[in-house]
C-alpha cells in the first residue's frame, strides 16, 4: 500500500473517534434531560455543569477530528 | 465559495489569510500587512460598537435595543455571580468582551457574504492564532491573579484535600499537567469546532455546484439534498457559535473561580 491510500485510510479512521464523541455528547445531554424531567426544579441551577460535560466530551471528538486534518494535510508523502 | 473545478473539493480555500493592503508594511522586522481577518475583526468591532452604544441609554424602562444588551449583559453578569461569586464581580467586563467577540466573530464568519461576488465571509475564530491568544490571555489573567492573591498558595491548587502521603507527588504532577493544558483545550475547541463546521458546509455546496454539472439524471436529486442538507448544518451551525461562545466564556470564569477561590 502505497502512503497516499494509507493517508487516507488513516483519516477515515481517526474520523471514527468523532462519531464515538458524538455518542459522549448525547449521552450527556440525554442524561441531562432523563434528570432534569425527575427534578425539573433543579435543572436550571445545573446548566454550567451541562456545558462542562459537554465541552470535555467533544473536545475529544474534535481532538479525533485535529488528527485526520493533520494526517491528511500536514503529513508529507 | 465559488465553484469547484470537477473532481476536486477544497474545503480549505476559505481559510486563507490574504492581504488587502500594505504588503510590504513593517514593525520590528514583522510583516503588519493588513489582512482579510483584520478587516474582519474590524467589522466585528465597529458592530459591537454599535450594539453597545445603541444599547447604553439607561432608560428607566428599556426599549427593545436596550433590552437587548441588557439580556447579554445579564447573562454574563449571572455567569460570573454564580460560578465565582461575588469577588468574581471585577472580571465580568473581560469576560463580556470575550463572549461579545467570539459569538460575533462566530456569526459574522457564518454570513454568506459570498452572494456578492468578490467578497467572501471569513471566520477570524477558525484560525488558532486567534483563538489561541484569546486562551492565552485568558490563561495569563488566571495566573496573574492565581500568583497576585495568594502567592505560592496558588500550588495547592494542584494538590487537592486530604490527599494520601504517598499519592501527592503523583496527583501534582496529574494536575499539573491537566492545569497547563487548558489554554491548547481551550483555543483548540474554538478553532476546531468552527473549522470543522465551514467545511461541512463548504463539502457540501461543493456537492450541490458538482451533482449540477454532472450531467446524470441522479446529479439534481444529489444537488437538492446536499442544499436540504445545508440549510439544516447552518441552523445546527449559528447553535453551535453561540455554544461555542458560550462554553469559552464560562470555561474562562470556571479557572477564573480556580485562581480567586482555590478549592
Amino acid at each position: 500500500m502505497d502512503l497516499a491510500s494509507a493517508k487516507v485510510i488513516g483519516a477515515g479512521l481517526a474520523a471514527i473517534g468523532v462519531g464515538l464523541s458524538a455518542l459522549g455528547v448525547g449521552n450527556v445531554f440525554g442524561s441531562f434531560l432523563s434528570s432534569a424531567l425527575r427534578n425539573p426544579s433543579a435543572a436550571d441551577s445545573q446548566q454550567g455543569r451541562l456545558f462542562i460535560g459537554f465541552a470535555a466530551a467533544e473536545l475529544l471528538g474534535l481532538i479525533a477530528f485535529v488528527v485526520a486534518i493533520l494526517i491528511l494535510f500536514v503529513v508529507k508523502g | 465559495m465559488a465553484a469547484e473545478s470537477a473532481g476536486a473539493i477544497d474545503p480549505m480555500s476559505q481559510f486563507k489569510v490574504n492581504t488587502l493592503a500594505g504588503a510590504d508594511w513593517t514593525l520590528f522586522g514583522h510583516n503588519i500587512a493588513f489582512t482579510n481577518s483584520a478587516a474582519f475583526m474590524l467589522v466585528i468591532f465597529g458592530v459591537l460598537w454599535v450594539f453597545m452604544l445603541g444599547g447604553m441609554r439607561r432608560q428607566l424602562v428599556p426599549g427593545r435595543w436596550q433590552a437587548a444588551v441588557e439580556t447579554m449583559t445579564d447573562f454574563v453578569a449571572n455567569m460570573i455571580e454564580s460560578n465565582i461569586g461575588p469577588k468574581g464581580k471585577k472580571f465580568t467586563p473581560y469576560v463580556f468582551s470575550l463572549f461579545m467577540f467570539i459569538l460575533s466573530a462566530n456569526l459574522i464568519g457564518l454570513f454568506p457574504l459570498a452572494v456578492i461576488p468578490g467578497l467572501h465571509s471569513f471566520t477570524v475564530t477558525s484560525h488558532i492564532t486567534v483563538t489561541g491568544v484569546l486562551a492565552i490571555m485568558s490563561f495569563s489573567i488566571v495566573l496573574i491573579v492565581g500568583f497576585w492573591k495568594h502567592g505560592f498558595h496558588f500550588f495547592s491548587l494542584f494538590i487537592p484535600q486530604g490527599t494520601p502521603a504517598v499519592l501527592v507527588p503523583l496527583i501534582f504532577l496529574i494536575e499539573l499537567v491537566s492545569f497547563l493544558v487548558r489554554p491548547f483545550s481551550l483555543g483548540l475547541r474554538l478553532f476546531v469546532a468552527m473549522t470543522a463546521g465551514h467545511i461541512l458546509l463548504d463539502v457540501f455546496a461543493s456537492f450541490v455546484i458538482q451533482g449540477l454539472n454532472s450531467g446524470t439524471a441522479i446529479g439534481p436529486v444529489v444537488s437538492l439534498l446536499s442544499f436540504v442538507m445545508i440549510v439544516g448544518v447552518s441552523a445546527l451551525e449559528i447553535l453551535v457559535a453561540a455554544i461555542q461562545a458560550y462554553v469559552f466564556a464560562l470555561l474562562t470564569s470556571l479557572y477564573l473561580n480556580d485562581a480567586i477561590n482555590l478549592h
